[in-house]
C-alpha cells in the first residue's frame, strides 16, 4: 500500500456514493444496539432489497452522540448533500422512513441538528465516527484514514513525527493529562532494542463511555495512531489493553486489526518500507486496577494485576523490563489528524496549556445524554445548559462530576470555569478520561461520595494498606454519616483518613480515591453537618461481635 | 557533583552521589534505595514488608519519607537515592501517618498480643511501641478468619496476617517452591498455599519453613508453641540471598 493506492481506494468508494441516491446510516454503537437499532436496521435493508429502484445503500455506522435519543438514523441524499437525522426509530417506523426518502423528511421522528448539542461540538477524535462503517476499511481510507502512516513511514523520519506531536501539545487524555510528546521522546530516546507501544482501552469509571465509543465507532483510527507511535519510537509490538465488558469493542478491533494487515498496513514492511509493527489484543479481566499502567503491564504479562512503585517508570522498564509507551485510546486516536494537519493546527485549538479538543460522556440528570468531543476552554456552563440541554423536569442544577472515582464534584459557582487540565485541578477536581454526571437538587452529595468510596473499596488491589484498609474504614465512616449516626469525632477521623490514604498510597487508585470526599465537603460540608448527632447525643458503642455469628 | 565511579564485587560501575538525611550529609551509592542507605548509617526508618533479601515490595507504606521538591512521601525501600536529594525521615507528619496506618493494620483484623504466640516477638507489636500508636481509633472490622493446621509441622492463622507478602517472596525467590500466593482483591485478599488447598495438602511445599521465620507476625507459626514461645530467625536470610546472586 502506499499513498497512490490509497488514492486509488478512497476514488473508487467516490463513485460508488456517486452512484446512490440516498445514504443511510443507521447508528450501530453499543448504545443504540441495546435500545433495538439491529432490528432497525434489518427493517431498512429488508425495504432497500424490494425496492425495484434500488440505488439506496444503507450502512452501519458508529456512535452519533446523543446516546439518550437512540437507536438514532441519519439520511443523507447524495445529491442535494442534506442531512436529515431521526431519533427514536422503531423497527415498525422503518417502513414510513424508507417511503420518505427523497420526499419531505418523516417530521414525527426528526431531530434537529441545528441544536447546540450539535453545532457546540468540533469533532477530531469523533470526525468519522456514525459516518463511516466502522467495519469496512474502505470506508476508513475514503475518508483519508492510513494516510499520516503511510506519509509518515515512506517520507518522514521518526523524528519528524516525534516533532509534531511534541508541537501540537497534546497531552494525555486518559487523566493524567501528562505531555504525550514528552513521553514519546523519552522512549524514543532509550537505546534499548525492544520497545513496546501499549494502548490503555481498559476504561471503568462509573458512567464513563468514551473509548468504548472511539473502538466501536472508528477503530482503525487507533491503529492507524498506534502505529504511528510505533514508529516515531521505534517498537514493533504493540497491545490493545481492552476490558472483556466490551464485546462489540473487541471484535470490532479484531476485525481492523485483520484487515489492516491483510491490506499491508500493519504487520511486516508496512508500505514496502523495513517499518515492522504487530498489534495483539489483551483483554481485562474486571478489575478497575489494571487501567493503572504498571497494573496493566503486570496485567499483560500474565501476572496478577497490581501496580508496583514508580520510577521506574515504564517509559524507562516497563512491559517485561523493556521501555513502554502507554497512551490512551483517546491520546492515539488524536494522533492520525495531528499528523495530518499539522501540530501548529492542532496547537491552535483549545488553550494554551491543553490544547486539542476533548471526547466527554454526558450522563445523569441532563436532557441530552451521550457522547460529545468539545474545544479544550469550553466553560463547563456551555456543556451542561447549552449542548446538554440543562436539567430536566425543571429541577435544579447541583453539581458535575468529572473524573470519575478519581474526581470531583463541582458546584454551580465553578459552572463558569473553562475545561482545562489545570484549573480543573485547582478547583479540587480532575479532568480524568472524561466522564460528566450531572447530578440535581434531588442528589444527596454525602450518597455521592459514599458510592464513590464503595467504587474504590471493592476496586482496590488489596496490596497497599492504606489504600485496602483505609477505603473500607472511610465507606464506614460515610455510611455511619449517611444513617445519621454519625458525631463530629467520626466527621474529624474521616478527614484525617482522607489525608492518610491521599499521601501514602502506592498507586493513582487509593492516592485520588478521597478525592470525592474532599471535593464534595469543600463545597457541600453542610451536607454533612446537618446528617451529624451532636456530641451529648453519641450512640453506645455496639457490642463487640466475636465468632461466627 | 557525582564522585567518581567505585567498582562493585560483581563488577559493575556504580556511581557515588552525597545527600542529606535529616540534616546529615551522607554518601551513598546511587543504586541503593533510601532505606538501605538509611540503615547503613543507623538512621532507623521503621517497616514492615521490607526483608533485607527479597526483592522490594513497597505495600506497608510505614517506611514513607518525606523529599524536597516532591509532591507526596515515596517509600523508602522502593526510591533510589540521587544526588543533593534532601530527605526528612521524622516529621510530625509522617509519624502521625504512620500510627494511621499501624491503626488501619490493627482495626483490619484481630491482632491480640496477650492471646498470641508472637507476643513479644512480633514485628507488627514492635511498630506499635516504636511509632507510639498506644490506642486504635477506628472501628475494629472483627470480621473472623479462618486458621489452617493442617500442616504437620506449622499453622497459618489468616487473623494475624498483615499481608506482607514476605512468606510469598521468599517461597518463591529463595526456596522455588511458590506454593504460597495472595488470592482475591482488595479487603477480601488472603494468602494461600496452592490454589487454596489446606496446607497440609500442598504438593509443592517443601516443609523448609522459610516462611515461618520471615513472617513478621502470628500468622505463621510453629505449631506446639505457646503465648509468648514463637521466637523467629531470619538471619540465614541475607546469606541465602547472596549465594543465589544477590536477588
Amino acid at each position: 500500500m502506499n499513498l497512490e493506492d490509497l488514492a486509488e481506494i478512497a476514488e473508487r468508494s467516490a463513485e460508488a456514493e456517486k452512484s446512490q441516491r440516498h445514504c443511510v446510516r443507521v447508528c450501530m454503537a453499543a448504545s443504540c444496539q441495546s435500545s433495538g437499532a439491529g432490528a432497525v436496521l434489518e427493517g431498512l435493508r429488508q425495504h432497500a432489497k424490494q425496492d425495484a429502484d434500488g440505488g439506496v445503500h444503507v450502512k452501519p455506522v458508529g456512535c452519533m452522540g446523543l446516546c439518550s435519543a437512540g437507536p438514532l438514523v441519519s439520511v443523507d441524499a447524495t445529491e442535494t448533500k442534506t442531512d436529515v437525522m431521526y431519533k427514536d426509530v422503531t423497527p415498525d417506523d422503518t417502513g414510513d422512513l424508507y417511503a420518505s426518502l427523497g420526499g419531505a423528511p418523516l417530521e414525527r421522528l426528526r431531530c434537529p441538528t441545528d441544536i447546540p448539542f450539535f453545532a457546540c461540538q468540533q469533532r477530531i477524535v469523533l470526525k468519522n465516527s456514525g459516518i463511516i462503517d466502522p467495519e469496512h476499511l474502505d470506508d476508513y481510507i475514503a475518508a483519508g484514514g492510513y494516510s499520516s502512516l503511510v506519509r509518515a513511514v515512506t517520507e518522514l523520519t521518526p523524528a519528524d513525527v516525534l516533532r509534531e506531536v511534541k508541537q501540537s501539545g497534546l497531552r494525555g487524555r486518559g487523566g493524567g493529562g501528562y505531555p504525550a510528546g514528552l513521553k514519546w521522546s523519552t522512549v524514543a530516546m532509550s537505546p534499548e532494542p525492544h520497545k513496546f507501544v501499549i494502548c490503555n482501552a481498559d476504561e471503568g469509571d462509573p458512567g464513563a463511555f468514551m473509548d468504548r465509543a472511539v473502538l466501536e465507532s472508528d477503530p482503525h483510527r487507533v491503529l492507524e495512531g498506534m502505529a504511528l507511535a510505533g514508529y516515531a519510537i521505534g517498537a514493533e509490538h504493540a497491545y490493545v489493553y481492552i476490558r472483556a465488558e466490551y464485546p462489540l469493542a473487541v471484535e470490532r478491533l479484531k476485525k481492523a486489526i485483520k484487515q489492516a494487515t491483510k491490506k499491508g498496513l500493519l504487520g511486516r514492511r508496512i508500505s514496502d518500507t523495513t517499518f515492522n509493527f504487530e498489534i495483539e489484543i489483551r483483554l481485562g479481566a474486571g478489575a478497575f486496577v489494571c487501567g493503572e499502567e504498571t497494573a496493566l503491564m503486570a496485567s499483560i504479562q500474565g501476572l496478577r494485576g497490581q501496580p508496583r512503585p514508580r520510577p521506574p517508570y515504564p517509559a524507562e522498564e516497563g512491559l517485561w523490563e523493556c521501555p513502554t509507551l502507554i497512551n490512551n485510546v483517546e491520546t492515539l486516536a488524536n494522533i492520525p489528524s495531528i499528523l495530518d494537519r499539522g501540530g501548529d493546527w492542532f496547537k491552535g485549538i483549545g488553550t494554551e496549556t491543553s490544547t486539542g479538543t476533548k471526547v466527554f460522556a454526558l450522563a445523569g440528570r441532563i436532557a441530552n445524554s451521550g457522547l460529545i468531543e468539545v474545544p479544550m476552554g469550553i466553560r463547563l456552563r456551555e456543556i451542561v445548559e447549552q449542548i446538554g440541554g440543562g436539567i430536566p423536569d425543571g429541577r435544579r442544577f447541583k453539581a458535575v462530576q468529572t473524573g470519575g472515582p478519581s474526581g470531583g464534584c463541582l458546584p454551580e459557582q465553578h459552572l463558569d470555569m473553562p475545561v482545562e487540565y489545570d484549573t480543573l485541578r485547582s478547583a479540587g477536581s480532575i479532568m480524568g478520561s472524561g466522564g460528566m454526571i450531572v447530578m440535581d437538587e434531588t442528589s444527596s452529595m454525602v450518597d455521592v461520595a459514599r458510592y464513590f468510596m464503595e467504587f474504590c473499596m471493592t476496586e482496590s488491589c488489596g496490596k497497599c494498606v492504606p489504600c485496602r484498609a483505609g477505603t473500607v474504614q472511610m465507606h464506614g465512616l460515610l455510611d455511619k454519616i449517611a444513617e445519621g449516626l454519625a458525631t463530629q469525632a467520626d466527621l474529624d477521623l474521616l478527614e484525617e483518613l482522607c489525608d492518610v490514604v491521599q499521601a501514602t498510597s502506592l498507586c493513582g487508585l487509593g492516592q485520588t480515591a478521597p478525592n470525592p470526599v474532599l471535593s464534595t465537603l469543600r463545597y457541600f460540608r453542610h451536607e454533612y453537618d446537618e446528617k451529624l448527632r451532636p456530641e451529648s447525643e453519641r450512640m453506645p458503642r455496639l457490642p463487640v461481635v466475636t465468632g461466627d455469628n | 557533583m557525582p564522585g567518581p565511579p567505585v567498582t562493585t564485587s560483581t563488577g559493575v560501575k556504580v556511581r557515588v552521589v552525597t545527600l542529606k538525611i535529616n540534616e546529615h550529609d551522607i554518601g551513598a551509592r546511587e543504586t541503593d534505595s533510601i532505606l538501605d542507605v538509611a540503615q547503613a548509617n543507623h538512621i532507623r526508618i521503621p517497616s514492615l514488608c521490607f526483608l533485607e533479601g527479597l526483592s522490594t515490595w513497597g505495600a506497608c507504606r510505614l517506611c514513607v519519607v518525606e523529599i524536597e521538591g516532591y509532591p507526596r512521601p515515596v517509600s523508602a525501600c522502593s526510591t533510589t537515592v540521587s544526588e543533593g536529594m534532601v530527605i526528612t525521615t521524622h516529621s510530625d507528619r509522617l509519624k502521625r501517618y504512620r500510627r494511621t496506618i499501624l491503626e488501619l493494620l490493627f482495626a483490619e483484623r484481630n491482632h491480640v498480643c496477650s492471646v498470641c504466640v508472637s507476643n513479644g516477638h512480633c514485628e507488627l507489636q514492635d511498630l506499635a511501641a516504636e511509632c507510639g500508636m498506644d490506642h486504635v481509633r477506628v472501628p475494629y472490622r472483627n470480621q473472623p478468619y479462618a486458621v489452617d493446621s493442617t500442616h504437620e509441622m506449622y499453622r497459618v492463622d489468616h487473623n494475624r496476617c498483615v499481608l506482607c507478602t514476605r512468606c510469598v517472596r521468599v517461597c518463591d525467590e529463595i526456596e522455588g517452591a511458590h506454593t504460597w500466593d495472595v488470592m482475591g482483591r482488595g479487603i477480601e485478599c488472603q494468602v494461600i498455599t496452592d490454589l487454596n488447598q489446606p496446607w497440609g495438602d500442598s504438593s509443592s511445599c517443601t516443609s523448609c519453613g522459610k516462611c515461618v521465620q520471615v513472617c513478621p507476625t502470628g500468622a505463621l507459626v510453629k505449631k506446639g508453641t505457646a503465648a509468648g514461645e514463637m521466637e523467629k530467625h531470619d538471619e540465614f536470610l541475607p546469606y541465602l540471598a547472596q549465594m543465589r546472586g544477590n536477588r
